[in-house]
């Protein structure tokens, strides 16, 4: 088998490019979905947590990991879904964040933790563009179910807010 | 009746709630009051349908007989269905979906809490993540509830009516019978009782705070757990179910 020539290591790294569908900027290691490769004999498994239960990009990213298998040889796959740890965008590393900003959606910018945000407490949120305080929510439902939409009073400009989670 | 048996049953009343007040509101799509509108409502509605797609998948496991959620989602019929009642009801004007929201929401944010410490680890699992999602859910249907309550004269009536038309069905919620009770011993369910005055509490809240009265009724509807639905399941199912009943095992 095939699988014997690619260590598990080797299969994570090659599997961590894949981009996110809906945010291409940051991949899917960035944003902590791709969770572990477990060799078992004939067999390649990929634990994959999906960031909201209903996220429908979830399938495409199921469909460019068998890709990227099949690419490198690899055919007898599976892609398994895993729900614990639940994920959190407290894992989105400060590169990942970097990446957000100039991509133009402002990242989480405070830990899961904190309830008292999450119930109505409100924290002042950088524009993306310009950097301006000034900036207020228009909805917490946005273009995708990690994003709430934000507009900037400055430069006047609409942003998403990748929600904290 | 044996525990697996009832763990079928019990995830069907969860995944069943969730898959059909997910599609009630699908049916907003395109049709919501105002753009942002359309967009919370219809997020909101895919979380619900993906909570939906992890306990039905899970139930399929459970029953063992080779299902899956899809299986369980397009070729049962409405006696076979256990949502609750008022995820069936129809979603009227926009005061009547957000009155059933709110109601459904306050519900599904006690639940799920406590079912976070299910002894069941794959339905800890699931209740981790959907109370995070319901907790966004709940906050914006609350922000509605005050901002129509406590709007216009329209808005407070449409609103009040439309609490005062679902207020027979929230008995059902709260239902319970031998499934639970075997469930709640093993530590898998969730004894509705433990959650019913934080429900109360947290409804009668916000509906006071709106400046609405607290609805009143005789009529107390239940049946969800035996499969006795309203006449307006079936209509939803019929739309719901007609492409995968027309072209059995169609993929695209």
């Amino acid at each position: 088998m095939n699988t014997k020539i690619h260590t598990k290591e080797e299969i994570f790294n090659i599997l961590s490019e894949i981009p996110d569908p809906e945010i291409p900027v940051i991949n899917i290691f960035d944003l902590g979905i791709l969770r572990a490769v477990i060799l078992d004999d004939m067999l390649c498994t990929v634990l994959i947590t999906p960031t909201y239960s209903g996220c429908p990009a979830m399938k495409v990213i199921e469909d460019d990991i068998k890709i990227k298998l099949n690419a490198i040889g690899i055919s007898n796959l599976k892609v398994e879904l895993v729900y614990s740890p639940a994920w959190t965008t407290d894992w989105l590393n400060e590169s990942a964040k970097e990446k957000l900003r100039i991509y133009g959606i402002a990242p989480p910018n405070h830990s899961s933790i904190d309830k008292g945000l999450l119930m109505g407490k409100v924290r002042e949120l950088n524009c993306p563009q310009c950097g301006s305080l000034n900036t207020n929510i228009i909805s917490q439902f946005g273009s995708t179910a990690c994003k709430a939409l934000y507009r900037c009073n400055n430069c006047l400009e609409p942003f998403d807010y990748f929600k904290c989670f | 009746m044996d525990i697996q048996q009832a763990k079928f049953e019990y995830l069907l009343r969860l995944g069943d709630s969730s898959l059909i007040i997910g599609h009630r509101l699908s049916e907003w799509c395109g049709h919501g009051p105002i753009l942002e509108e359309d967009i919370a409502l219809i997020n909101i509605a895919l979380d619900f349908v993906g909570n939906a797609n992890s306990l039905l998948t899970y139930a399929a496991q459970v029953e063992g007989k080779n299902r899956t959620a899809d299986d369980l989602a397009y070729l049962r019929n409405e006696r076979d269905y256990r949502n609750l009642l008022l995820t069936e009801l129809p979603n009227g004007d926009y005061a009547c979906t957000l009155a059933r929201q709110f109601l459904y929401d306050v519900y599904t944010f006690y639940l799920y809490e406590a079912l976070k410490n299910s002894k069941d680890d794959t339905i800890a699992a699931i209740a981790v993540k959907s109370h995070k999602e319901i907790t966004y859910h709940l906050r914006h249907t609350t922000e509605w509830i005050y901002r129509l309550g406590d709007g216009t004269a329209e808005s407070h009536q449409r609103l009040q009516t439309a609490f005062n038309d679902i207020w027979m069905y929230v008995p059902d919620l709260f239902d319970m019978d031998a499934v639970d009770q075997l469930l709640i011993n093993e530590g898998i369910a969730v004894d509705l009782d433990s959650i019913k005055n934080s429900w109360n509490k947290r409804v009668n809240e916000v509906i006071l705070e709106a400046t609405l009265l607290i609805p009143t009724t005789a009529i107390k509807q239940k049946g969800s757990r035996e499969g006795k639905h309203s006449e307006h399941l079936g209509f939803l199912l019929a739309e719901m179910q007609c492409i995968a009943r027309s072209y059995p095992g169609a993929t695209w």
